[in-house]
């Protein structure tokens, strides 16, 4: 597959998915590297959601944590794994979730983190 | 006075943070040649140290992602991820915000550069520093290149911009060693963390042997994906340790798939001192 469908997808709203997945990525990349705002999330969550452009299911991924399907959703592994360790998941656990994510939600929608098999266990 | 030590290294956050969970050996084998990377390092007598890296949304992001900078501070702090998580404690890194502009204005003259004055260094660059200069006493000057999100520049730029820092390191006084460090194969953070590609894997430490630029910067991003896994597109830095050291030979003094670390660890150096 092109590198560009790959970031993109195959679905044919695949460039509004692709403008809503990057607010998502938005909100933990500033999250990871912000205490102050992980801060305020913790204390008013709905406030900090307001100020990103997020569908309701993005919304709810996020609240959670569903961190299968933000996996899902096409959240880059380099944010997300440390959005699962803001939330206490253990290495393992993240994996697990991941995988969890992909057996409810089916595959990853965009983005370059597919998973492809061959992991360890 | 000129570049005075050229290698490349592996910065998987696993080698730190998921340390124990490695096979003894395998992780005292990977242990003993960063030291004598160190050691290496520390024969060359260096002023400084660049560190050509693959951060991971540390400080850069797809708002404003360039797709090279360099760090033009007197300081910088690092990790910037959980102490505890990958297992490195915060420290303050020296820089050397004089020797950084001499080295962009000169490295500007063939490729364009950014340059970012607050950088704080995530595990791509806090893990090769655990390992080789774990005082924190060396003067750091940090390099990226994106590696996280296409568009990225194509391997054959990476390769040019390790040429012009070269010909910048060799343009000031100081002594100046220099690593690239990501990659090479892996599918790191994913559910497919630990699947590495060994023979891909073997086959471009092969060509970064020979510095074959030719064959360095041949792939294309479709196959990096393909056979190297996402992780994969970090051989930029690789190739640019190889631009860096255009003309010279290198050695892969280590070479180990170590799946719990996520990727084939590697420690490697180029022999400068032979290409005369």
């Amino acid at each position: 597959m092109p590198l560009a469908a790959c970031v993109q997808g195959k679905d044919p709203r695949s460039i509004l998915i692709a403008m809503s997945l990057y607010y998502v990525q938005k909100l933990i990349y500033q999250l990871n590297r912000e205490p102050a705002l992980r801060e305020e999330f913790r204390r008013d969550r709905d406030r900090v959601l307001a100020a990103y452009d997020l569908t309701p299911e993005e919304i709810a991924a996020i609240a959670g944590p569903d961190i299968g399907l933000l996996y899902v959703l096409g959240v880059n592994g380099q944010l997300l794994m440390h959005y699962a360790a803001m939330h206490g998941y253990e290495w393992n656990q993240y994996l697990h979730a991941m995988r969890e994510g992909v057996k409810r939600h089916g595959p990853v929608r965009a983005g370059l983190y597919a998973m492809v098999g061959g992991g360890i266990a | 006075m000129s570049l005075v030590f050229a290698g490349i290294c592996s910065h998987a956050p696993g080698m730190t943070g998921r340390a124990e969970r490695a096979d003894p050996a395998q992780r005292a084998a990977l242990g003993e040649n960063f030291a004598r990377m160190r050691r290496a390092i520390e024969a060359a007598r260096p002023d400084a140290l660049v560190v050509i890296a693959a951060e991971h949304f540390g400080n850069f992001f797809m708002n404003n992602m360039p797709a090279f900078a360099i760090g033009m501070a007197d300081y910088y702090e690092g990790p910037i991820e959980d102490e505890k998580w990958l297992a490195v404690k915060r420290h303050r890194v020296p820089g050397n915000r004089d020797l950084s502009r001499r080295l962009i204005d000169a490295a500007m003259q063939e490729v364009d550069l950014s340059y970012a004055e607050e950088w704080r260094f995530d595990h791509g660059i806090m893990v090769p520093l655990h390992f080789l200069t774990p005082n924190y006493d060396l003067p750091v000057v940090p390099v990226n290149i994106n590696c996280q999100c296409p568009p990225m520049a194509p391997l054959h730029r990476t390769y040019v911009l390790g040429q012009a820092l070269r010909r910048a390191c060799d343009a000031v006084d100081e002594r100046v060693a220099l690593i690239g460090t990501g990659g090479i194969s892996h599918w790191p953070a994913t559910p497919d963390s630990g699947r590495i590609n060994e023979a891909w894997d073997r086959e471009f430490l092969a060509r970064w042997e020979r510095n074959d630029r030719a064959a360095l910067t041949a792939y294309t991003d479709e196959e990096i994906y393909r056979d190297g896994g996402q992780g994969g597109f970090e051989i930029r830095t690789l190739i640019a340790a190889a631009g860096a050291a255009a003309g010279a030979k290198g050695r892969i003094w280590y070479y180990q798939p170590i799946p719990i670390f996520a990727v084939g660890c590697v420690v490697g150096v180029m022999d400068l001192a032979a290409a005369g």
